[in-house]
């Protein structure tokens, strides 16, 4: 069975962590997969890292599955050496 | 340096578990750091570097006078030197260089160096450079992308973290990831021990005593340990007395001598001794006598360890003498204690990181240099030593023999060693001392060491050759050529058969008149070794300055080596069949100096082995039961005449067998690995007139055209071997040949056709080919297929139109179409199973093969070649070719 998709967000470049936090609220009503569209974002910073931390501890906590997309190669790498990559799915 | 480490697990399970979260959480946010740091640009980080330096530069002063408040050790100074030396002059180093992507460009090689950062650092600080040596580090690791956890020693901690936060401050105000640095407030080894083996740490860099060194390499991570030093001078007599004395004065109380790589024990030439003694004095060392060294020694140094007593490093020399009971001048900067070897009796001949220099009296250079020698071997091995000398010879005798990453030539060792004021050396707090003091690198340690650096390697195509002798004469009565030779000596190696026939009287009625000459007989059929040395005798008995080569390929070949020999007679012809992979590259190479010279002129008498213009020549060991393969371009004739009316009266087997060699040189070099445009060219040429030419010069021996034509052939297919090589068939007919004595055109009219179908098909593995747009084998067969006009409209179609036209010419020449069909049993075949593999196997020939053969792989293809394909019928054929 496909995926409901509940939340698709776009993730502000100038607001990585605000964005985030505003998509964790939306998992409450989330059933099924939440996108978060990264396609804007040419780089992360130290309180983004955190607020995706968060984002992840959350969506597990509710079984809920979370996509991040369009994540470019330079984000991707940071996101596998905090170990944050295993803990999403990636699409394009 | 006196840093206190321990390697003891138990000390790790002593930590508790709020403990082991703390350092988790440092770890932790400088890991975050790191992997953000990824993706700055070099400009991102230089800008921070620049901020950093002017941060560190503008607290020179109050670090170094905190350092000194905390630590009680050194001079203010001299610190404060030492914290702009670690900003400014390390800065003036790194300013420039690329640390971020691609660090270094080699276009020519089809090479970049990419920098990868390591990622979280855990970094022990010693006491005795304690501010300095974290400036250093923190602008390192800014300028490689890298996060750092300071470990510093415990009484050196809060100047230490007051040099973290200022640099720490710079970086992050400038862009710098946060939690980028981070310092221990306090610690224990416990902490030390659990952080050097933290999953997360990627990289330890121990800047301390053996204790610290021996625990980061002792952790399995990945470490730069810096180890003691003792760092022996010799002052030798040459040497500018003036300026010795002063720089190491200046060397050994930099900071009251708590660099490392300041000097221990200065081993004096005789001749110079007291001059150089009397000079410390008048300069304000206090030069001590005999009582007052044995004081000093049971003093500083600990009688027990046999190492310097801490309460002594990095205090003045005043202060020690004080503490001696020396009675020594206020102004005393230097005590100077006269040792009379090295070893525990002599105690003071142990680093000594105070303003206590030990001396020796040398009775000549070579106790100088053994003396230093021992010093070297007394705890500084890999660290530092130091020369002053004005004798080139001296100074390299003593840079041999010392063991040290930094050997420092008329300068002071300490701040010499640091690099950038005395010398080009790299700029550092972190001395590498190589294997011999336990560490991986014997290299001033710098931002290169703080990255992982990648090659990436373009494939570069490889460089190919074409070459042919200078001169090809051919077609009928090219003989007449040799007229233009002159000579005054000519030797003419042929058989007695050619001798027989009048081949050798249509060679004398061309050579110029007035010239002597001399008929050299070589009986065998395929030349020995005597038979060569022998014919290389008579080349100097009769002074030969042109050797005329007469014969079949064997004959030819044994001109080559008589020549190689008789030109350069040191010439070892076991050491030159040395085997090789490139040609370009092989270990043995052939002399290029001659006491003798002569021309190589080449007559073959039959169309196959085209000996005439190739670099190969195969001799027979007999003594030693085995054939010698040599293999180089100054074998090749300088000329090659391609006369056929010496093929005229080539029976009919013999036409055969060396056409169907000849046709295999051609059908294996458009194939080879090595094949390009240039071989291909003649590969296929000779390929079509072989399919030509070949039987009619078989079924016709009398057609002036057809011998001319598959002489040229074969000469052609030479020329494209010699540039391309050969393959697999001729690695199984080589093999095959020796074992059974058959003929190696036959030999290879047999595997001929197996070795096309096996090199068509996909292989099981690859041959690496540089020099080839990926597998074409099959594709140069159609090609050919083509060329022949045989049909087809796929590759697979061409390839088997192609196996089949081989098979009807072999057929039409009557060759035998399987091993099975020479009388040779299958209980015969199979006992000689194993050494044919071996024998094939060890053969270069396939080397340049399209498909790499397998031992398997090997056996197959003899077996195959055991049953062959089959006699066509004359039906089968006729359809085979519509």
């Amino acid at each position: 069975m496909v995926p409901m998709i509940a939340v698709w967000m776009k993730i502000e470049s100038d607001r990585i962590a605000d964005s985030l936090r505003e998509a964790r609220e939306k998992l409450d009503t989330a059933d099924g997969e939440v996108v978060l569209d990264f396609s804007s974002v040419r780089r992360i910073d130290a309180p983004a890292i955190k607020a995706l931390q968060e984002f992840a501890a959350a969506a597990e906590e509710k079984s809920v599955k979370v996509a991040l997309r369009a994540v470019n190669a330079d984000v991707y790498k940071v996101l596998k050496l905090v170990r944050l990559a295993a803990r999403f799915s990636f699409v394009v | 340096m006196t840093q206190n480490a321990s390697t003891v697990n138990h000390e790790e399970t002593a930590l508790t578990e709020e403990r082991k979260a703390y350092l988790d959480g440092l770890v932790a946010q400088a890991r975050t750091a790191a992997a953000l740091f990824t993706q700055y640009t070099q400009e991102d980080v230089d800008g921070i570097v620049r901020a950093m330096v002017l941060a560190g530069l503008a607290k020179a002063h109050e670090l170094a006078a905190l350092a000194i408040q905390e630590t009680k050790l050194g001079v203010l100074e001299d610190k404060v030197i030492k914290n702009m030396v670690a900003t400014e002059f390390v800065y003036d180093f790194v300013k420039d260089k690329r640390t971020v992507g691609v660090i270094r460009e080699y276009p020519e090689r089809g090479l970049v160096e990419l920098a990868e950062p390591v990622g979280v650092i855990f970094s022990l600080i010693p006491i005795t450079n304690p501010t300095s040596t974290v400036l250093f580090k923190c602008i390192m690791a800014i300028k490689t992308r890298n996060a750092v956890v300071f470990s510093p020693h415990p009484n050196a901690w809060k100047c230490c973290d007051e040099s973290v936060k200022v640099m720490y401050d710079a970086a992050v105000k400038h862009g710098a990831p946060e939690g980028v640095f981070s310092c221990l407030q306090s610690h224990t080894l416990a902490d030390n021990a659990y952080l050097m083996r933290h999953k997360d740490v990627a990289l330890i860099d121990a800047t301390g005593g053996p204790g610290a060194v021996k625990a980061a390499y002792s952790s399995g991570k990945p470490a730069l340990g810096v180890g003691p030093g003792n760092t022996p001078v010799y002052l030798e007599k040459s040497a500018d007395l003036n300026m010795t004395v002063v720089d190491i004065i200046v060397s050994k109380t930099f900071d009251n001598g708590t660099i490392c790589a300041s000097e221990q024990t200065v081993v004096i030439d005789d001749d110079i001794y007291d001059i150089v003694l009397k000079k410390f004095a008048d300069l304000g060392a206090h030069v001590c006598n005999e009582n007052e060294t044995k004081l000093l020694a049971r003093t500083v140094i600990d009688p027990k360890t046999g190492f310097m007593q801490p309460m002594a490093v990095g205090q003045r020399a005043v202060d020690i003498a004080r503490f001696v009971g020396l009675s020594v001048k206020p102004e005393t900067k230097l005590l100077i204690a006269p040792i009379q070897g090295v070893g525990r009796e002599h105690p003071l001949s142990v680093e000594k990181l105070f303003p206590v220099l030990a001396v020796y009296r040398a009775k000549s250079s070579d106790d100088a240099l053994k003396t230093c020698l021992d010093v070297n071997h007394a705890g500084g091995l890999g660290h530092t030593a130091v020369i002053f000398s004005r004798n080139d010879e001296v100074i390299r005798k003593f840079g041999e023999m010392m063991n040290a990453g930094r050997i420092i030539v008329n300068s002071p060792g300490s701040i010499g060693a640091l690099g950038g004021v005395y010398n080009d050396m790299v700029p550092t707090f972190s001395f590498g001392c190589g294997t011999g003091g336990g560490n991986s690198t014997t290299d001033n340690v710098n931002v290169y060491h703080y990255v992982n650096i990648k090659r990436q390697a373009r494939r570069t195509p490889p460089h190919m050759w074409f070459r042919v002798p200078n001169q090809i004469y051919f077609n009928m009565n090219a003989v007449e050529n040799v007229a233009a030779f002159p000579s005054h000596s000519t030797v003419i190696v042929t058989n007695p058969a050619l001798e027989q026939i009048g081949h050798v009287d249509i060679i004398r009625r061309y050579i110029p008149a007035g010239t002597r000459v001399h008929i050299s007989v070589i009986p065998d059929a395929e030349p020995e070794l005597k038979t060569v040395l022998k014919g290389v005798e008579e080349l100097k008995f009769y002074r030969a300055d042109q050797i005329i080569a007469l014969g079949g390929g064997s004959m030819i070949d044994a001109a080559k080596l008589m020549k190689l020999k008789y030109q350069s007679p040191s010439a070892d012809f076991e050491e030159l069949s040395a085997p090789f992979l490139d040609l370009r590259k092989r270990v043995v190479q052939y002399p290029t100096e001659k006491v003798n010279s002569a021309r190589l002129v080449a007559i073959p008498t039959t169309s196959g082995t085209g000996s005439e213009v190739t670099p190969f020549a195969v001799m027979t060991d007999k003594e030693r039961g085995r054939k010698i393969t040599l293999a180089d371009y100054s074998l090749a004739p300088d000329v090659a005449i391609v006369d056929p009316q010496f093929v005229m009266s080539m029976p009919r087997g013999l036409t055969a067998d060396t056409g169907i060699d000849c046709l295999t040189h051609g059908l294996e070099a458009a194939v080879s690995t090595y094949a390009s445009a240039y071989t291909d060219c003649s590969a296929m040429q000779a390929i079509r007139m072989a399919f030509k030419y070949l039987p009619i010069a078989y079924e016709q021996p009398d057609d002036e055209e057809a011998r001319a034509m598959m002489h040229n052939a074969a000469c052609i297919a030479a020329i494209a071997f010699s540039n391309a090589s050969v393959g697999v068939s001729h690695a199984l007919a080589h093999a095959f040949g020796a074992r059974f004595g058959i003929a190696h055109g036959r030999s290879n009219a047999l595997m001929l056709p197996h070795v096309i179908a096996f090199n068509a098909a996909v292989p099981t593995k690859f041959m690496p080919s540089p020099n080839q747009p990926g597998y074409v084998a099959h594709k140069k067969y159609a090609m050919i297929a083509d060329l022949l006009g045989l049909g087809g409209h796929s590759v697979e179609e061409k390839v088997q139109n192609l196996i089949a036209a081989v098979e009807r010419l072999l057929d039409q020449l009557a060759m035998p179409r399987s091993i099975a069909a020479l009388n040779i049993t299958t209980d015969e075949f199979d006992r000689a199973m194993p050494d044919l593999v071996k024998t094939a196997f060890a053969d270069p020939s396939w080397l340049s093969n399209p498909r790499m053969p397998l031992v398997s792989e090997l056996e197959q293809l003899f077996r195959a070649a055991y049953r062959g394909r089959g006699q066509m019928t004359a039906t089968a054929a006729a359809q085979r070719s519509a």
